[in-house]
């Protein structure tokens, strides 16, 4: 028993060990030999023997939605799905997991945030991390040359959850792509465009979006003397600019990841700059930035989104940002970003602080990694990150869900009024034999005696007025 | 034409990719199938299983339930030993150091969990969502490794029957809205299974053996089934032929009569128990109107653990056309009574009786893909009302202009993503994705101040104030 006891003790250290390890951002290799020796620790804990005790809970970074949670939900993506119907979009879905080697090698350093299924004796599988890498993976198995589609699911990262700032372990993610050879920026253009009616739509505050392009970046990083090695590494520096300081960002690139300071320097004069198109002209100006190749492709095609933009009335809500360098791996060309600037605070509230609500880009390349020739499919698209956007609507929306335990009419009636039933049939034993049911308004409260077969019509009448005013 | 008909070319292919390659094999410079057992909706399928759902999620919207969801995992623990034999079909995810987790293997024991969680007394809740299941898929008959439920259920302690009725209303509705064609409800009860074995003397370490080769009755003849009970399972012949005697019997209220008055079964209290109640059910089900839909059929033993009562599941009945195709689907529906599960998960044992039915919306799908297909019909997978042309060059500009001002308006319109399309190809667009009214800019329209816009079926055209253009768009929708 006490052996037992000590063994409980030694996984749960351990435990704390490889916990420890992963907050600090340890190596792969360190974390994983750890972890093995947890898994080689609880294996000699046996199978439970006894009664289950276990803690009633949804597993950590997941949670369950509530009807009323549910509520807000729909209307969301309500928004959302009518916004992507009104520029065409077909939709389509996909399992869940995907056969693990599909994921492998997408997602650069996030790979190791992918959820692994237990090799059971069959495939090997994980569960989708995005739903960008499935949808190349359908047009590459399909032959798909060109498709507009929209995809709303969940996917899985084994993240660090942060439930209170609507990051998640589990959550939705609401993509649009357009896939297809085609004119340039067209495309690239209306992703724009139906990120701000979306976001307009769903009135959450005045927000901004924010945009670069791979390629100015890499061209930026070329003519400072970034060694490519470090480019990636540097752009996820650089990405932080929107939450720290200049400062700090360079004391990490150059004290964590052993850039030289005039470098770094180099690099400042360049991402703390942000403006509309007349930033765009000013770089094809600029005497280094313009010896680039890259760079003045990456700067030709702004150029010309920003002209599209213009046409469609969004140029005022674009700001072309040198500091924004995303995460994923996969992006070829523009890419961006929206941010709200002020999350609207009620009384009362925890303002939920500044974030991306929603992001995308170009990727050129990614359908080419699943066809077996190599054949390219350009792509470019956007994802909404609801997840963000339910809390604030959640926060905003008032709903109330009564449940009675009392049958009595007076209790009914209440709940009525309170769950907004407009409507109430009231059926006793006057009106069983006068054949006849009592059809109540709930908002003015008059009653009235309707034939029982008169009933369905009568309602039908009284609940297709505008706004329901029965 | 492979020879059966109905699969397509991924469904092939996929057997196929099952066929040649051994599990496990990194494939370099060959696509990727799916994972076994698993499938992409296209857009036409996303159609009809959009249509199929919005009917199920009305009629139970119209029962006044409202909507839940859960994590697609739960914890290990949570789903152990709920599932009986079908345990080993659970999909674990690897032990990655943290929490040990599992796939949902349905929607029953996730809205337990979230009841016994929440302390929650009554709720009726419907939710709909994937499932996942490591069973060997039969694709033809629309049977996948993850899958879409739609589940209704009442929890709560009421009086007895009147959920319960309700719920098997609600399977009709949906079924009957669904037009599957013609179909039937088979009913029974958890405790008259257990006292028919208990009167017929099995013992009671047998009782799920038993109950699973019982089950079988509607796939296979009593006699392949008493051959099993007796040669697989250990069963003595005369008990198991007494239990032939009650499971080979169906029929509807005066079957439940019956029971009532047999010598044996009326000695057994579980077995009265179940009979009361099923014989209250059938009074409710009758003022209901649905009676003749429902057959208390002794045989339906359902696999799941924790049905306490009433159990049911429907079957369409086939046409010999459709038995000619070989979509036999099994059944559409199911459910029952599952008073204890709650208390399983509730730290202090409290349980919340619950009866609740789960639409198996693939089963349904395979059928409506399969009829639609048949009848060549023609699916638009988009909603877009008007498309945005030119005949000459240079005017993408004029183009993104229009079509900016129809999105404004909540207008749904597409363009080609060309600066300089043919005329053709853009009404070709048109034609192929039935998109129903084309507004026409180019150089004699822009000195006019107007735009033509042209029905793509009619090809009638008229010419309307640029002003105009969204009134009049608006109005040339609504009037179709």
């Amino acid at each position: 028993m006490a052996e037992r006891a000590a063994l409980e003790e030694l996984v749960r250290l351990q435990g704390e060990r490889v916990r420890g390890l992963k907050q600090q951002k340890a190596s792969a290799e360190q974390i994983e030999e750890e972890v093995a020796k947890l898994l080689k620790l609880k294996a000699q804990l046996g199978p439970d023997e006894g009664k289950q005790k276990f803690v009633l809970k949804t597993p950590k970074g997941t949670r369950d939605y509530s009807p009323r949670q549910m509520a807000v939900r729909e209307k969301v993506f309500d928004v959302i799905i009518s916004c992507f119907k009104r520029h065409g979009a077909e939709v389509i879905d996909t399992p869940v997991f995907e056969l693990k080697e599909t994921l492998t090698g997408k997602y650069g350093e996030d790979s190791k945030l992918i959820y692994d299924l237990k090799d059971q004796g069959g495939e090997l599988l994980s569960l989708r991390y995005d739903l960008t890498v499935p949808f190349a993976r359908y047009l590459a198995m399909n032959k798909l040359t060109n498709i507009k589609r929209y995809h709303i699911a969940k996917v899985y990262r084994r993240d660090n959850p942060a439930m209170t700032r609507g990051r998640y372990r589990e959550f939705y993610q609401c993509d649009f792509d357009i896939a297809g050879q085609f004119d340039p920026m067209i495309p690239d253009a209306e992703c724009l465009e139906i990120m701000c009616e979306i976001l307009r739509s769903l009135q959450i505050g005045d927000f901004l979006v924010k945009v670069n392009d791979r390629r100015i970046l890499d061209g930026m990083f070329a003519i400072c003397g970034v060694p490519d090695s470090k480019f990636r590494t540097i752009c996820s520096s650089v990405d932080k600019l929107d939450k720290v300081s200049w400062e700090e960002v360079k004391n990490e690139m150059v004290g964590e990841k052993g850039l030289a300071p005039e470098v770094a320097d180099h690099i400042g004069d360049y991402v703390q700059q942000h403006g509309g198109i007349s930033l765009v002209e000013q770089l094809l100006q600029d005497p280094e930035l313009s010896q680039n190749k890259q760079a003045l492709e990456g700067l030709g095609d702004l150029k010309l989104l920003f002209e599209y933009l213009t046409l469609f009335g969004i140029a005022d809500k674009i700001s072309f940002d040198l500091s924004l360098a995303r995460g994923l791996d996969y992006y070829t060309g523009v890419i961006y970003e929206a941010v709200l600037l002020q999350t609207p605070v009620q009384a009362g509230e925890e303002p939920l602080g500044v974030g991306s609500v929603a992001a995308g880009g170009r990727y050129d390349g990614l359908v080419g990694m699943f066809d077996p020739k190599g054949r390219k499919v350009p792509c470019v698209g956007l994802s909404i990150g609801v997840e963000r956007i339910f809390s604030i609507v959640e926060q905003r929306l008032e709903a109330e869900l009564l449940y009675k335990k009392n049958p009595k009419l007076l209790n009914q009636l209440q709940y009525c009024e309170e769950a907004g039933i407009p409507l109430v049939a009231i059926i006793g034993e006057q009106e069983l034999k006068d054949g006849v049911i009592k059809l109540r308004s709930v908002a003015s409260r008059e009653e009235v005696d309707v034939p029982r077969e008169d009933l369905v019509e009568e309602i039908k009448r009284r609940t297709s007025q505008p706004f329901c005013i029965c | 034409m492979p020879p059966f008909g109905l699969l397509h070319r991924r469904a092939w292919a996929s057997l196929f990719g099952q066929l040649l390659r051994p599990s496990g094999l990194v494939c370099i410079g060959e696509v990727h199938f799916h994972s076994q057992g698993t499938r992409d909706l296209s857009p036409q399928q996303m159609v009809v299983r959009e249509k199929i759902l919005d009917m199920v999620i009305d009629c139970f919207k119209r029962h006044g339930a409202k909507r839940l969801d859960t994590p697609a995992f739960e914890l290990k623990e949570m789903l152990t030993e709920k599932y009986g034999e079908d345990s080993g079909l659970i999909y674990d995810l690897k032990d990655q150091g943290g929490e040990l987790l599992s796939l949902r293997y349905d929607l029953t024991v996730p809205f337990a969990r979230y009841l016994a969680m929440n302390k929650v007394k009554r709720m009726k809740r419907y939710q709909v969502g994937k499932v996942w299941r490591r069973e060997s898929p039969t694709i033809v008959q629309g049977r996948y490794r993850e899958f879409c439920q739609c589940d209704f259920d009442i929890a709560g302690q009421f009086d007895p029957m009147i959920p319960d009725a309700e719920c098997l209303k609600i399977m009709c509705e949906v079924l009957s809205g669904l037009q599957l064609g013609d179909f039937l409800i088979k009913v029974n009860d958890r405790r008259i299974l257990d006292g028919i074995l208990a009167v017929c003397a099995v013992p009671q370490s047998k009782f799920h053996a038993i109950c699973s080769s019982i089950d079988k009755l509607d796939k296979i003849p009593w006699k392949d089934v008493r051959h099993e009970m007796v040669a697989k399972k250990g069963l003595a012949p005369e008990v198991a032929d007494r239990i032939g005697d009650y499971v080979q019997r169906h029929g509807g209220v005066s079957l439940v009569e019956e029971m009532f008055q047999d010598s044996r079964l009326s000695q057994n209290k579980q077995a009265l128990e179940g009979l009361g109640d099923l014989r209250l059910l059938f009074e409710y089900l009758t003022l209901f109107g649905i009676a003749e839909k429902i057959s208390f059929d002794l045989s339906l033993a359902r696999g799941l653990d924790y049905y306490t009562g009433v159990i049911y599941e429907a079957v369409l009945l086939q046409t010999p056309a459709q038995a000619e195709e070989c979509l036999n689907v099994g059944s559409v529906a199911a459910g029952g009574r599952y008073d204890g599960l709650v208390g399983v998960f509730d730290p202090k044992g409290h349980t919340v009786p619950c009866v609740g039915l789960s639409i198996g919306v693939e089963r349904i799908f395979a059928i409506l893909e399969e009829r639609m297909k048949t009848a060549g019909l023609k699916i638009r997978t988009t909603e877009t009302q008007v498309f945005v042309a030119t005949p000459q060059k240079n005017f993408l500009h004029e183009r993104l202009k229009l079509i900016s001002e129809l999105w404004d308006a909540g207008i749904k319109a597409e363009l080609l993503y060309k600066n300089n399309p043919k005329l053709l190809t853009q009404l070709h667009y048109c034609e192929h994705m039935g998109i129903p009214l084309v507004v026409i800019i180019g150089e004699q329209e822009l000195k006019e101040g107007v735009i033509k816009l042209r029905s793509v079926a009619s090809r009638e055209e008229v010419a309307i104030k640029r002003e105009n253009l969204v009134a009049e768009i608006q109005k040339k929708l609504s009037e179709s």
